[in-house]
């Protein structure tokens, strides 16, 4: 009974998906308790008075026992209900609806121009083998490891806002399209669109360009030399030369008899890349002014917003479960072998 | 297929000359509003939220932005002290209104004092200074049968003190009708006033987007209505950023800019500089609970041990001034005079006198900027007199859980009165009469587990004294005692500096978030 086995399979994964994430939220629950820092100032400030402390305290639940915390948590989790940030006096579901779309848009150009130019030039550069234009891009991609984010995202501002005028500055939008572009999905490029506001359109691609850009080159360092290790290693195969003896075209040699079977590691390199930045673009989103979820994690952990901080990390936590799992399958599917 | 987004898309990628330039009928600023929790005004306690809350609300008297000692009228027009001297009678402004629509009745103030004190929110201790409770508060805020309000008070404190504390934060008046129509599970208001407002000022509450945007929408039904339609706060938490979008034109003000910043952009026309002295004072203090740090020669020798010239006006230039007294000036009686200097060889004789050699003290603070610059430079000189200070530097939030608990050994901070009244520092920095580890207050005194019960007496004199002279001499000789011997060693003032492109105009920043005025300006 193959579906009885799939909905078996399907089970055990939905189970080892729930715990790890539970995993995930006692080890992250654990450590913003050892913190060092008080989370009820942030509520009341440090000059209230003893009364109007223990009154927060207990509203914040934090005069029960650790344990009890814990589940209680876990139990509102499962229910969808991610708690209070303290840092911003709202339901933390309420703020992640607001910032995860900020950095999902950001991310998402970021990894297709990474993608988009990232595979084809490790390509080249493995066909170009220890020749000049591998050297250059060796070069290239060395430079996007190394030089810090924040600094070259200051001088691409410096230079294509501030000097050139080529690109709108940070945020996300120009301020006379906060009053005028309603939020719906959060997205902008979907809100614009949806609104039929084409001048917002252009205005938020416009801001969009430079922090995805940067974001692209990071990942296209990391993409493009993961390809030429990858394209490297099957070049020196039998099928390779068998090919070339039959006279395949180079290009068709690369792109129809090599490109499939690196697919699925690829696959994973280009998720793995995607799920960094999904969590990683703080400096980024500091410097341009990106209202994203690195952000609002970063200023978080800073207030001891235990609730903010799980809700962030369980957020990009399932976002990597779900990458890996649409990866795995994704592998399956491109797998000849598992077809048959 | 719809083809327009896509040569949309293209569009935006090749537009020369970007858009800048802000929307004419409203001020864009450029400024780090992560700190906003509440907007409520019986919650609000932060620099910023503070800053957006005196525009949207009215206290019934307020301070006067230019000069805080002199009270202006606010919902009330007039006021006179009750025969008894322990209750004061408001009247209201004819035809006040609230943003609504709906009159500022005497009934509204009841409502705004009575939520502040039952909430019990950061800011409510405030108001209970006047000695109110959930229990009296109704018989201590009554509407008279002239339509006028009665405020009364229990203490031993005059009428100035209270009209101080009524002009203060919580002191705001919101609208009942409007407030109670959107209560949720009993709560006052309290999830709605912190996204909506409900006041009788300037400007209502537009928009608001935690760490993202805030904006303020010109209330034209208000007393004095703006000349702006609105203004728009964007959250820029990275000051570098921020320079580049006053230079550019996206933004009007700039807020949070550092010394390098405010340096480099003096030479340009387009953009001009202010500088506005803060009240807040800045201090080391001294943890009684360590033995070694008992000794008064102590005290004295690391009075001598502080570069004042050097850190402000060089490291934090602009930022800081010298200001050894606890009363910041712009306050009655404070205490301008600087005796102390740096002099390492004095303060070497100082400690050899005493026979204190090879002091080693562990020096809390908070790990911004500023504090870290000024704390290796005090970390270099104390040095000199060989006293060897270990940084130890963490969040806000993580300092002050540590001193909260008393368990630093020496503390870099800052102090901000909670409202206008010399009493406000004067109870921080020189009253404590209970120095038990349960008897918590979140003075300087109590904090570095430092007992003055005579000083203490003292500052209950200052408080008690109704003539404005003989009181602030009283608070003047406090500060003396205190700057000559206490383990706090007052260093400097506050100085905010903010940049303003050229053509704005009427901007109004007193010396606390609460006295930042948006309401005149124009550009």
């Amino acid at each position: 009974m193959p579906a009885l086995l799939l909905l078996r399979a399907a089970m055990r994964t939905g189970a080892t998906f729930a715990l790890m994430l539970v995993a995930l939220m006692l080890v992250t629950f654990l450590i913003g308790k050892a913190a060092p820092i008080d989370p009820v100032l942030k509520v009341v400030g440090d000059r209230a008075t003893p009364e109007a402390y223990e009154q927060a305290r207990k509203e914040l639940g934090l005069d029960k026992p650790l344990a009890q915390q814990f589940v209680r948590y876990v139990a509102q989790a499962a229910r969808g209900d991610l708690g209070l940030s303290t840092s911003t006096g709202r339901p933390v579901v309420e703020d992640l609806a607001q910032y995860f779309p900020a950095t999902i848009e950001l991310a998402t150009c970021g990894i297709l121009l990474g993608v988009l130019f990232g595979v084809p030039l490790g390509i080249l550069a493995a066909h170009q083998h220890n020749r000049w234009i591998d050297q250059l891009l060796r070069m290239v991609c060395l430079f996007g490891y190394s030089v810090p984010v924040f600094w070259l995202g200051l001088v691409g501002m410096l230079v294509f806002y501030a000097k050139l005028g080529w690109v709108a500055g940070p945020g996300r939008l120009d301020d006379v399209y906060q009053y005028t572009l309603t939020s719906w999905s959060n997205f902008v490029l979907i809100d614009a669109w949806r609104a039929g506001n084409m001048e917002a359109l252009r205005n938020a691609v416009s801001h969009l360009v430079l922090p995805s850009v940067l974001l692209g080159y990071f990942s296209l360092a990391y993409i493009s030399r993961m390809t030429r290790a990858f394209f490297l290693e099957e070049l020196g195969k039998e099928y390779v030369l068998a090919a070339r003896v039959k006279g395949a075209s180079e290009f068709h040699l690369l792109t129809r008899h090599v490109l499939p079977n690196v697919a699925a590691p690829l696959f994973t390199v280009i998720s793995l890349s995607y799920a960094v930045l999904l969590e990683g673009a703080v400096l980024t989103e500091t410097v341009f002014s990106w209202p994203g979820l690195g952000l609002y994690i970063t200023s978080a952990l800073f207030s001891a917003d235990t609730a903010a901080v799980l809700g962030g990390t369980l957020l990009i936590g399932v976002c990597f479960v779900v990458l890996n799992s649409l990866t795995d399958l994704i592998g399956y599917l491109a797998d000849p072998r598992a077809r048959a | 297929m719809n083809r327009k987004p896509l040569v949309a898309l293209l569009g935006a990628l090749v537009t020369v000359g970007a858009l800048a330039a802000t929307p004419k009928d409203t001020l864009v600023v450029a400024k780090n509003i992560e700190d906003i929790v509440a907007l409520d005004p019986a919650q609000a306690f932060e620099f910023s939220s503070g800053e957006v809350v005196s525009n949207m609300y009215e206290p019934l008297v307020q301070y006067d932005a230019r000069d805080p000692s002199r009270i202006l009228p606010g919902v009330a027009a007039s006021w006179k002290t009750g025969a008894d001297g322990k209750s004061i009678e408001f009247t209201l402004r004819p035809n006040a209104v609230f943003a609504s629509g709906n009159p500022v009745r005497a009934e509204d103030v009841i409502f705004s004092f009575r939520r502040v004190i039952k909430l019990n929110k950061a800011p409510a201790f405030i108001l209970a200074q006047l000695g109110w409770t959930n229990d009296n508060i109704a018989q201590m805020v009554t509407r008279l049968p002239n339509g006028n309000v009665s405020v009364a008070w229990s203490g031993v404190f005059g009428p100035g003190y209270v009209l101080n504390v009524l002009a203060a934060r919580p002191g705001n008046i919101v609208d009942e009708k409007l407030v109670m129509a959107n209560e949720q599970a009993g709560d006052l208001g309290n999830a709605w006033l912190n996204r909506n407002s409900a006041g009788s000022g300037a400007f209502t509450l537009k928009l608001f987007k935690p760490k993202e945007v805030l904006v303020l929408e010109a209330n034209k039904r208000s007393v004095e209505a703006p000349k702006l339609n609105g203004v728009l706060f964007r959250n820029v938490t990275e000051p570098a950023t921020q320079r580049l979008l006053i230079e550019q034109g996206d933004a009007d003000v700039a807020r949070d800019l550092g010394p390098d910043q405010i340096a480099a952009m003096r030479s340009r026309t387009d953009v001009r500089i202010e500088d506005f002295p803060q009240a807040a004072v800045h201090f080391i203090s001294l943890n009684q609970k360590s033995e070694k740090l008992r000794n008064p020669a102590v005290w004295e020798a690391m009075r001598y041990l502080v570069d004042y010239d050097g850190i402000s006006k060089q490291l934090l230039r602009g930022q800081l001034r010298v200001h050894q007294a606890f009363l910041p000036v712009g306050f009655a009686g404070a205490l301008t005079t600087t005796p102390y200097k740096l002099d390492p060889d004095r303060a070497k004789a100082i400690l050899t006198q005493a026979g204190i050699s090879n002091l080693e003290i562990d020096l809390d603070l908070i790990n911004a900027p500023r504090f870290m610059d000024m704390a290796q430079s005090i970390q270099g000189t104390m040095a000199k007199a060989g006293i060897k200070l270990n940084l130890l530097p963490g969040t806000g939030a993580q300092v002050i859980t540590r001193y909260r608990a008393r368990q630093h050994q020496a503390m870099l901070l800052y102090w901000g009165p909670d409202f206008f009244d010399p009493h406000s520092n004067a109870k921080a920095f020189a009253y404590n009469v209970d120095n038990s580890d349960g008897a918590y207050q979140s003075t300087t005194t109590w904090r570095n587990s430092w007992l003055v019960p005579e000083l203490s007496a003292k500052t209950l004199d200052a408080l008690k004294e109704s003539n404005p002279a003989k009181r602030a001499a009283l608070y003047q000789a406090l500060q003396q005692e205190i700057q000559a011997k206490s383990p706090i060693i007052m260093t400097f003032q506050d100085q905010n500096q903010a940049a303003f492109r050229s053509n704005v105009k009427g901007y109004v920043q007193g010396s606390v978030a609460d006295l930042i005025k948006y309401e005149g300006v124009t550009k």
